[in-house]
């Protein structure tokens, strides 16, 4: 079958690509700085990465009820990803692991700074 | 489909699994561990989808999908404790 | 967790309810009811599409449970309705979702390809990005959107002034540092587009006449 080679090959390059990706995160993940440059390099080429083993799952299942499955378990780690990736630069914000002097800008520190009174009741519910 | 291809995908799994691993031994603060072992824990969804396509079977599927909607609570977890500990 | 906690600006904590909202809740005219019912309905619909999904079939008995599980689920747990505003347009949905997946790929291979570069490791800043919308659930669609996309990292909301902090990678010069912020506005004009209200759509407009 034609239709049924094509589909292998797609799967095996989905396949290819999505290892690829948690590589170069993993490559990332040693050399990158900071604890959130590490965040950048890990989180997000993951996603893709595993969204391209889902695609290649599809690929080789093709039942509805399968990719309805693999559907929602994207959804849920794109849901899921963002909320601890921002909690955890939140906390590493906070407790000064970003290095400042590798930032270009820091427009939060500049909005920390022009509200003294706010940020001490933003600290002080913690 | 070829072995090969399947080689290549679960050695560049090994390969970051093991750079994951490295980053939880050595990293300077717990929340760079917390950051590697996330990305361990996806490594394994890809690996137990990648054995799903190899050996031709949907079982692992639930199990993927238990992991991919409770792997942020661990993060979520140890950020709020850090940021509570660094602010009092 | 302290009380004051509900007034952090964090988007976890956003969704917590607020003791006078829960009391409120209980006189409610039947307009009111209906309305909330509706706007309940895509969350009720999604999870009996889960539950049916997870046992693998979609027979009438599986349905009914589902339905009555859902139901129990969204009373026992119950959070305050995403301020939703009803309005739906399909076109720029689609548009905002293959703009969405073009962004991740490219942004992604990106990042990786950083990562293997044995250049050294570009420069980062902290931004702060003023959105023009007022709804809560466009704000964390464009914060996960924008979080999604390699590159930034929500590190801190305003929720008050509608104020986004975002930790940018790659940002080496000034004007890379505008690239971003148009980027996260030009992302939300385009979910407000697909399913903002009228007020937040008219905002947009008039900031994009004038520039």
């Amino acid at each position: 079958m034609i239709l049924d080679s094509i589909l292998d090959i797609l799967t095996g390059v989905f396949l290819l690509l999505g290892g690829f990706l948690s590589v170069a995160a993993g490559v990332g993940l040693i050399r990158f700085p900071d604890a959130i440059a590490r965040l950048h390099a890990t989180t997000k080429p993951q996603i893709l990465g595993l969204a391209f083993i889902l695609l290649a799952i599809a690929l080789q299942e093709r039942q509805v009820s399968t990719i309805l499955l693999l559907i929602f378990l994207l959804i849920f780690q794109m849901i899921t990803a963002p909320v601890s990736a921002h909690m955890i630069a939140r906390a590493g914000y906070r407790g000064g692991i970003i290095a400042p002097r590798s930032l270009l800008v820091d427009e939060l520190e500049q909005a920390i700074d022009a509200a003294p009174e706010f940020d001490d009741t933003e600290r002080a519910s913690e | 489909m070829s072995d090969w291809v399947f080689l290549a995908v679960g050695v560049m799994l090994l390969i970051a699994g093991l750079l994951a691993l490295y980053r939880i031994i050595r990293g300077p603060s717990i929340l760079d561990r917390m950051i590697a072992s996330d990305m361990l824990l996806t490594t394994i969804i890809c690996a137990l989808g990648a054995e799903m396509v190899y050996n031709g079977h949907t079982r692992s599927l639930p199990a993927m999908l238990v992991l991919a909607s409770t792997a942020f609570l661990g993060s979520v977890v140890v950020a709020r404790y850090v940021s509570r500990r660094t602010n009092s | 967790m302290s009380p004051q906690d509900n007034q952090s600006t964090s988007v976890a904590a956003s969704t917590t309810p607020t003791a006078s909202e829960s009391a409120s809740a209980r006189k409610v005219s039947r307009t009111e009811v209906r309305g909330r019912v509706w706007k309940q309905l895509p969350l009720l619909l999604g999870l009996v599409v889960l539950w049916g999904v997870l046992w693998g079939q979609f027979s009438w008995l599986n349905i009914l449970t589902g339905f009555l599980v859902a139901i129990a689920v969204t009373r026992v747990l119950y959070l305050p309705p995403a301020d939703i505003s009803g309005r739906l347009n399909l076109w720029y949905s689609l548009v905002f979702i293959a703009h969405f997946i073009a962004d991740v790929t490219v942004a992604s291979f990106t990042v990786a390809f950083q990562a293997l570069n044995p250049r050294p490791i570009p420069t980062s800043s902290v931004i702060a990005v003023q959105l023009r919308t007022r709804s809560d659930f466009v704000m964390t669609l464009d914060a996960i959107a924008m979080s999604l996309v390699p590159g930034s990292i929500v590190v801190e909301v305003d929720r008050e002034r509608a104020i986004l902090y975002f930790h940018t990678f790659d940002t080496t010069t000034a004007a890379a540092v505008e690239a971003m912020r148009a980027k996260v506005l030009v992302v939300e004009a385009r979910i407000v587009r697909a399913i903002g209200s009228k007020d937040d759509l008219a905002r947009i407009y008039e900031t994009e006449a004038t520039r």
